[in-house]
């Protein structure tokens, strides 16, 4: 069988899994990504502003979730969480659950490390921030929550916004080693479609060649939403 | 609570075993990918446009692909092609630690070689005149004036991609190498006990990145010029007359 029916749209072609493998693939790295924020979020906030166990806790979880493969992680979450939740069911005498979906488990394995990474940045772009924009504002009477809203937000979030990008090709790439929960994104994909057709040279290749559009794309997009929320910056 | 207590112990044992396969990879890789970065940074600012092409196309091969799928493609791909498989070549690509250090050998040197470019733009380029000025050519300039800078700002960076170098060398477990992780599956799939063999496995992994960001840092403050020069005695600045 030649190359092309094998990539191709046919009976025996790969195409339409691959093209479901790549949807599959940025729905777990863009998951992982919003898993990522909102908890990189809070732990920025903790580290920052915490009480001095919370700050500590966030501290750990920042040294410890970055300095561990994202593998292992992925290992321990998939076939660990399980046995967690079985013994809890236990422990309360409710009925023994499921097997989490990989989906699941995959995206929030990821979103974990990216929130230890996302984290660090957050805390970085408030630290960029002007101090007597904080006592002006306290100065003007805005609580907490105006203060971030009209003074944090809109600044972070410029500021972030490159630094973010990174965040995201990392959790794009990441989520290829989901593969190893059996969920069938790009990765895992290829990994099958190579086993079964024994042409690992070809669709190895598609599938780099499938990562580098998803990861040229995205770039282009950050790049230009640097540029749009920067727009008033320039002279 | 005691069973528990030493089969965790066994488990390290097990898995202390395994750390020099994860050094080794490390060792190896890290250190071709950091010649192979320095040669990807000289090709990066040569003259004729072709070898900066190719770093080009080099970092955006590898920083764009997932590196899992490039070990993979190492060691399953190249495995279908007669000429490698048989030729000599195949003593060293049926080995997956071999093919480990390769893919990430490639994948590193390409964002180390990022880093070493963004240094070497760093190095104030007065500093680099001067080195003309006082009559310094090629190599000398290189190794007086420009590489202690570049090593300087770029240790920083380039110790964080050593630490994400050990992380991926867990991923050489997906082609059957004996690693931490690899070891740490293996004993999973005796005993069933994940929560147990995963967290030591952790534990492992973090002590050793303890322990590289620890030997870096301190490298680091070694070659901090501010610290060095406070320890020597500094003639008084001669303020000018205003």
């Amino acid at each position: 069988m030649d190359d092309l029916t094998l990539l191709g749209f046919g009976p025996d072609g790969w195409a339409p899994l691959l093209l479901k493998g790549c949807l599959l693939t940025l729905a777990v790295s863009a998951a992982s990504m919003a898993i990522g924020t909102v908890l990189g979020v809070l732990l920025a906030w903790a580290r920052l502003k915490g009480p001095r166990w919370l700050r500590r806790t966030a501290l750990v979880y920042g040294v410890v979730l970055r300095g561990v493969p994202e593998l292992l992680v992925i290992l321990l979450l998939y076939f660990g969480l399980p046995s967690l939740i079985l013994s809890l069911a236990e422990t309360f005498g409710w009925d023994a659950p499921g097997l989490p979906p990989p989906f699941l488990v995959g995206s929030l394995s990821v979103g974990l490390v990216s929130a230890a990474y996302q984290a660090e940045i957050f805390r970085g772009g408030v630290g960029a921030i002007p101090r007597g924009q904080f006592e002006a504002a306290r100065a003007m009477g805005f609580g907490d929550l105006l203060c971030f809203h009209r003074i944090v937000l809109p600044q972070v979030a410029r500021v972030v916004l490159p630094a973010l990008g990174n965040v995201w090709q990392f959790n794009l790439k990441d989520s290829a080693l989901i593969a190893v929960t059996g969920l069938s994104e790009l990765m895992r994909t290829s990994l099958v479609a190579a086993g079964s057709t024994r042409h690992p040279f070809l669709f190895f290749g598609v599938a780099m060649a499938l990562y580098l559009v998803l990861t040229t794309l995205s770039s282009t997009a950050f790049h230009y939403g640097g540029r749009y929320s920067n727009r008033w910056d320039r002279g | 609570m005691g069973e528990h207590l030493t089969f965790i112990g066994s488990v390290t044992a097990q898995l202390v075993r395994a750390v020099p396969v994860t050094l080794l990879i490390l060792a190896v890789s890290g250190v071709c990918a950091t010649v192979l970065a320095t040669g990807l940074t000289v090709l990066s600012v040569a003259r004729s446009p072709l070898p900066r092409l190719f770093q080009r196309t080099w970092t955006f091969l590898f920083r764009g692909t997932p590196l899992i799928l490039q070990i993979f493609m190492i060691y399953y791909g190249f495995a279908m092609v007669p000429w490698i498989r048989h030729g000599f070549l195949w003593t060293a690509f049926r080995d997956p630690v071999f093919c480990t250090c390769l893919a990430m050998t490639c994948c590193c040197s390409a964002y180390i070689a990022e880093i070493f470019r963004g240094a070497l733009a760093a190095v104030p380029r007065g500093e680099i005149e001067a080195g003309r000025a006082c009559g310094m050519t090629g190599f000398m300039l290189l190794r007086r004036v420009i590489a202690p800078s570049l090593i300087r700002i770029a240790l920083p960076s380039y110790s964080n991609e050593i630490i994400m170098m050990t992380k991926s060398t867990s991923l050489a477990s997906t082609i059957t190498v004996l690693d931490i992780t690899g070891v740490a599956q293996q004993v999973i799939a005796h005993s069933y006990r994940t929560l147990d063999v995963f967290c030591a496995a952790a534990a492992l992994y973090l002590l050793i990145n303890a322990g590289l960001s620890a030997l870096l840092a301190a490298l680091e403050r070694r070659l901090d010029v501010d610290r060095a020069v406070s320890s020597i005695s500094v003639p008084p600045v001669v303020e000018p007359l205003s």
